[in-house]
């Protein structure tokens, strides 16, 4: 066991565990975040799909000693109210079935609303061909992120 | 509106916090669900003293004027938390804002919970609208009895009862104490609104869980934690049937996090239903009894089943099929075929087969269970909750009221989660250990020990006569479990003057259950396909060709059943309804238009699960063999009501991709007795580039009792793909996956 010091959603988190231990793991059962979900363990599914300095990455192949030494955003930290545009997109348009992959789906999006404000059909379908609907609410999850793009586009023309 | 956590709730618990809230009566009572006999039970249960009005277990208002209600059925993606509650408020006559929905626990209270066979929706409507009516009945009495006026002067709406002439209106918080106190009506005399004064039921309304879904707050069997329980995962035999002869435990033992590590040689029920031989590592945490499993090395004695594979069963398959029959079992038999095949004027010939399948849950099976004494507390994404509690009670020896369970929230159930071998395996973990034990199956462990979709085999013959109409279609199938064999009445029986079906079942021990639309999600591939290719050899157009054999009779059924059948269980078949969606699709799709050679329109059509689905996918298909299906058009008549516009549509939408994504890829294969795919790595599911361009969804509403949208839209599916590419450039498919046909073309 070691002891690593973490940064997830601007907070600290100290953990003892074996350096080569999953941040998905660590999330979820050291720090109680469990919104960053298991669904394969080798990265195919991007349910565990967080934001390591930015950019989306696999949650199941990070080691926590990796994780340690990056800033970690989860679904958790996204917004603190459910108030980014791409949860209030999820909500209106009623995105998800059983809901399990939409953490990840949804990470996997906001990296590509950043940059790319304005995705088309095809910039959506590439960005996310990563990321498994075992529901397959694929049509709902692209109406979601043009919504998404409507929504920060009218949020900074008022700003 | 607020949602609420499963609620970790018994009965007794429930009552006990419904009282806390001081002064009033509470009666409980149940509804049985029993829509398929054409009636309902009220049976008062208890009766208590509290401050809340709830004349039933699914409704409950304080005189805060908080609406809770509860949703009993288990919440796999199909909508119905969300759903089902809809149906309550609409007759209560209470703003869907107002309303808080939890989780019920099982319970008797609520009658059946499991989540199967599209089945929540028509066996829960009636009764749930008459619950709601009930209540709304004694809020109007409450009211008229504070105003001196008869009751029907009074009518409810929005959270209030009015009085029409006078206008006066008193909320129902202030009205929950005087109902409280009324005796609860006969619910079956209880007036039911006009479907036409519907105002919730029919509109879009977003799933209760989705402000937690999208902040990622607990909600699902995975995320579930009980004080000082330890994480456990279990290693089963790679063949199916095998037990342990020996493991490396000392060594395991040893390894980081690990607590304790042993052999599970009993078992309990059968390979599909129960509890598998296997070694079990208990651990701190998750990753460390992932990562000790990686050191395990288990010895096993394989069984009997290690020389099984499907390259095999493909073989012997065709020996039985092709030959004369031998071990076939005649399952219907109209006219003279023989004759009728000798006399056609166009024969074709075909077979068709198709590969187990996983399911696939993307949240992996877990389940976390608590015993103390004879005591036991479950925490299970199930579809079938009491199948959990009666096979631990027996398994525990303990009494059912005994074992208590909260059905979380389920990432995907498609049928996998109706088995309880998680809940089994959970539970005897934790009778050695003695402590709460949350069981993980990795996603190899659900690959690999899944209850698969069977695979199948599929011998047609068919005829048409002079003037291009069908006259005689044989059927031999050789298939493994007797979800998927073909039955006396499955489509197009009784439509044929000439037909036969002939099935059999190899010899197998691979754990078999329902997938999402179990059998029709094959068949409707087989049939549909067949006909079309019929319709080719005919020369017919083929929604001509289809409508002409659906006929011109109203109801094909025999014998007749009252409720209406599934379909392929020896029900009544609609052919009225179903020549409805099929000329709906065909208009909404515009068939029929000239399309160049890559590009094509195909139909399928099927019965199940009582709705009537007819689907046109239009695909294109690249020179180098690539398939785009660029729109799928659905017609859907699951009867008189829809209750959520949204759901319903995202039901129709899921089933489209996922019926897709399993014609196109899914396919699992077994050599010596084991189940070669382990992960995604080997399993490709669709992905959302292949999703189709554009899903158009037509909803017919007809005279008939709403049904369940959890599967009927799959089937049709495959085939309407299947059909447009041969339209499209005259490849014919006959094999899921259709990633085995080459669709190049010049």
């Amino acid at each position: 066991m070691s002891k690593f010091t973490l940064n997830v959603n601007g907070q600290s988190h100290s953990v003892d565990v074996a350096p080569e231990t999953p941040l998905l793991w660590v999330l979820r059962d050291h720090l109680d975040l469990v919104g960053t979900k298991f669904g394969c363990g080798v990265g195919q599914c991007g349910a565990c799909t967080v934001h390591l300095n930015g950019s989306p990455g696999r949650a199941c192949l990070t080691p926590v000693s990796v994780a340690a030494e990056m800033k970690v955003l989860t679904i958790e930290g996204l917004s603190s109210d459910g108030s980014h545009p791409l949860q209030k997109a999820w909500c209106e348009l009623d995105v998800a079935q059983c809901g399990y992959c939409q953490a990840g789906q949804i990470m996997t999006a906001a990296a590509l609303l950043r940059g790319n404000a304005h995705p088309s059909d095809k910039d959506i379908d590439d960005s996310m061909a990563g990321n498994l609907c075992r529901c397959a609410t694929y049509t709902r999850i692209r109406a979601g992120i043009h919504r998404a793009a409507e929504l920060a586009g009218a949020g900074k023309e008022t700003a | 509106m607020s949602t609420s956590s499963p609620a970790t709730l018994d009965r007794r618990s429930f009552l006990r916090l419904s009282a806390l809230a001081g002064g009033g009566l509470v009666l409980g009572f149940y509804l049985k669900s029993s829509a398929r006999a054409g009636g309902q039970e009220v049976t008062k249960v208890t009766g208590l003293t509290d401050g809340n009005f709830a004349p039933n277990a699914f409704i409950r208002i304080g005189q805060d004027g908080t609406v809770t209600i509860f949703s009993a059925r288990p919440e796999i993606g199909q909508g119905i938390k969300t759903s089902l509650p809809m149906i309550v408020a609409e007759e209560l006559g209470v703003d869907w804002k107002s309303v808080k929905v939890v989780s019920a626990p099982f319970d008797k209270e609520y009658g059946p919970q499991a989540a199967g066979g599209s089945t929540s929706t028509p066996t829960s409507y009636m009764n749930l609208r008459r619950a709601g009516a009930t209540a709304r009945a004694m809020l109007i009495a409450a009211a008229a009895q504070t105003w001196g006026v008869p009751v029907n002067e009074c009518y409810a709406e929005d959270g209030e009862v009015r009085d029409r002439t006078t206008g006066k209106t008193l909320a129902y918080r202030d009205l929950v104490a005087k109902a409280a106190a009324l005796p609860v009506p006969d619910a079956s005399t209880v007036a039911l609104k006009d479907p036409k004064d519907f105002k919730l039921l029919g509109s879009r309304i977003g799933g209760v869980d989705n402000p937690k879904i999208v902040t990622g707050q607990s909600l699902f069997g995975i995320d579930q934690k009980v004080p000082g329980m330890v994480y456990a995962v279990y290693t089963r035999c790679p063949v199916f049937g095998g037990k342990v002869v020996s493991a490396n435990l000392d060594k395991v033992k040893t390894l980081p996090g690990v607590k304790d590590a042993f052999i599970i040689n009993k078992t309990f029920g059968d390979v599909s239903t129960g509890l598998v031989p296997g070694v079990a590592i208990i651990a701190d945490s998750t990753w460390s009894a992932f990562s000790a499993r990686q050191q395990l090395e288990v010895k096993w004695d394989e069984g009997a089943h290690a020389g099984d594979s499907w390259a095999g069963w493909a073989k012997q398959a065709k020996e039985m099929a092709q030959g004369a029959g031998t071990g076939l079992k005649s399952l219907r038999k109209d006219g003279d075929p023989d004759a009728a095949l000798a006399s056609a004027a166009k024969v074709v010939e075909a077979s068709y087969t198709y590969p187990f399948v996983s399911h696939l849950n993307l949240e992996p099976q877990n389940c976390t269970v608590t015993i103390e004494g004879d005591r036991v507390r479950v925490l299970a994404p199930t579809q079938n909750p009491g199948a959990i509690n009666s096979s631990l009670s027996r398994f525990l020896n303990v009494p059912p009221d005994n074992v208590e369970i909260t059905i979380t929230r389920i990432g995907g159930g498609f049928g996998r989660r109706l088995q309880a071998d998680p809940a089994i395996e959970a539970a005897a973990i934790a009778q050695q250990v003695g402590v709460p034990v949350k069981l993980m199956w990795t996603r190899e462990d659900d690959m690999q020990h899944d209850h698969y979709r069977s695979g199948g085999f599929h011998f047609l013959k068919g005829g048409v006569d002079a003037e291009g109409k069908l006259s005689v279609w044989t059927h031999r199938q050789v298939g493994f479990d007797a979800h998927y064999i073909s039955g006396a009445t499955d489509y197009p029986a009784r439509f044929i003057p000439a037909y036969s079906l002939e099935t059999a079942a190899l010899s197998n021990n691979v754990p078999m259950g329902p997938w999402r639309a179990p059998r029709s999600n094959v068949h409707a591939f087989v049939v549909c396909s067949f006909l079309d290719e019929l319709a080719h050899a005919a020369g017919k157009d083929p929604v001509a060709f289809n409508l002409a054999v659906l006929g011109d009779r109203k109801m094909v059924s025999d014998p007749p059943r009252p409720d209406g059948g599934r379909g392929g269980e020896g029900g009544a078949y609609n052919a009225e309804r179903m020549r409805g969606v099929v000329q709906a699709v065909a208009e909404k799709s515009g068939w029929g238009k000239t399309l160049p050679r890559g590009q094509g329109m195909g139909l399928g059509y099927y019965f199940s699960h009582q709705g009537y689905i007819a689907e046109v996918a239009e695909v294109t298909v690249s020179k180098d063999g690539k398939l785009k299906v660029d729109r799928v058009t659905a017609a859907v008549d699951v009867g008189s009501q829809i209750v959520n516009l949204s759901g319903a549509e995202n039901q129709i939408q899921g089933s489209i991709i996922d019926g897709l994504g399993a014609a196109m890829y899914q396919d699992l294969n077994i050599e010596k007795g084991r189940v070669v795919q382990a992960n995604l790595t080997d399993y490709p599911m669709i992905r959302m580039p292949d999703a189709p361009g554009k899903i158009d969804i037509h909803f017919l509403k007809t005279a008939y009792p709403p049904t369940g949208l959890g599967e009927p839209a799959l089937p049709p599916l495959a085939p309407a793909v299947s059909n447009a590419i041969f339209a499209a450039i005259g490849v014919r498919i006959r094999e899921f996956p259709f990633s085995k046909t080459d669709l190049s073309w010049a």
